[in-house]
């Protein structure tokens, strides 16, 4: 299933509700312009909610660190909430899980941007 | 693509040759063969996800780096079942390269790199992985994973 996306707001926390395939092509793209029209609308604190994303490839990893990047080089901050287990071990085997902020319940993820 | 399965090469060998098109949408074509092979071949749904996913980082890595998009060109998909295991051969028409030479992509420095994942990827999900140049240029990925069953010589599956 190609990715889909819904954004959300709790308080100045943008909220994406993901859903599908981050891979190569549709899949990538799709977070890349999420996470790029967020920051053009000027939200500096991102989650990407990824329960409902159950597969990810080393593409979307990529797509994943440029996104975080992206919004790191706007003095922002990105988070990621609630990894299924594919994706949890995808990027705790690539060690990603020392860059990303991991957070497993939303209200803690929410409350803990600064 | 063109598929042209060799059955009985040796007593309890298959093989299954696919010829793709350098398109993204090979990249699923490979993973969903390659997926429905293992899952005949007896492997469980982890193993399956695993080798459909190596496989597809192959095809990524033979249509991004090798043959660079060029829809001229071709990627070539190989598939064996030997007794004891599947062994999958990527090979695609570009320059070629060497895996030593290949960034770690779990150092420090290459953390926040976006690409230069994949080749990791199958190295941790098959159970052997080696590149060569292809007898006609290119590079010819191969890798390998362990059945989880033997093959006895009548073709049907014991437990090891």
């Amino acid at each position: 299933m190609a990715l889909q996306g819904t954004c959300r707001e709790v308080g100045e926390v943008a909220v994406v509700d993901f859903s599908g395939k981050i891979t190569l092509g549709e899949g990538s793209a799709a977070l890349r312009k999420t996470v790029r029209d967020l920051i053009d609308r000027g939200h500096r604190k991102i989650l990407l909610n990824l329960a409902d994303v159950d597969y990810i490839d080393s593409s979307g990893i990529g797509e994943l660190v440029s996104a975080y990047t992206a919004v790191r080089t706007v003095s922002g901050e990105m988070k990621l909430l609630q990894l299924t287990r594919r994706v949890h071990d995808i990027l705790q085997i690539t060690r990603l899980f020392t860059v990303f902020d991991v957070q497993s319940d939303e209200d803690t993820a929410v409350r803990s941007f600064r | 693509m063109t598929v042209s399965p060799r059955l009985g090469m040796a007593p309890t060998a298959q093989r299954i040759e696919v010829t793709l098109e350098t398109l993204l949408d090979s990249v699923d074509l490979a993973e969903n063969i390659v997926m429905r092979v293992a899952e005949a071949s007896g492997f469980d749904e982890d193993d399956v996800h695993k080798i459909g996913m190596a496989v597809r980082e192959g095809v990524i890595n033979a249509y991004n780096y090798g043959n660079q998009h060029d829809r001229r060109k071709k990627i070539h998909l190989t598939i064996e079942l030997e007794p004891q295991r599947m062994i999958v051969h990527v090979v695609d028409q570009g320059r070629g390269f060497v895996l030593t030479e290949v960034p770690d992509p779990l150092a420090e420095e290459n953390l926040l790199r976006t690409s230069g994942r994949g080749l990791f990827l199958m190295r941790a999900f098959m159970d052997e992985l080696s590149v060569r140049p292809a007898a006609a240029g290119g590079a010819e990925l191969i890798m390998a994973k362990k059945l989880p069953q033997t093959v006895s010589d009548n073709g049907r599956r014991q437990p090891e």
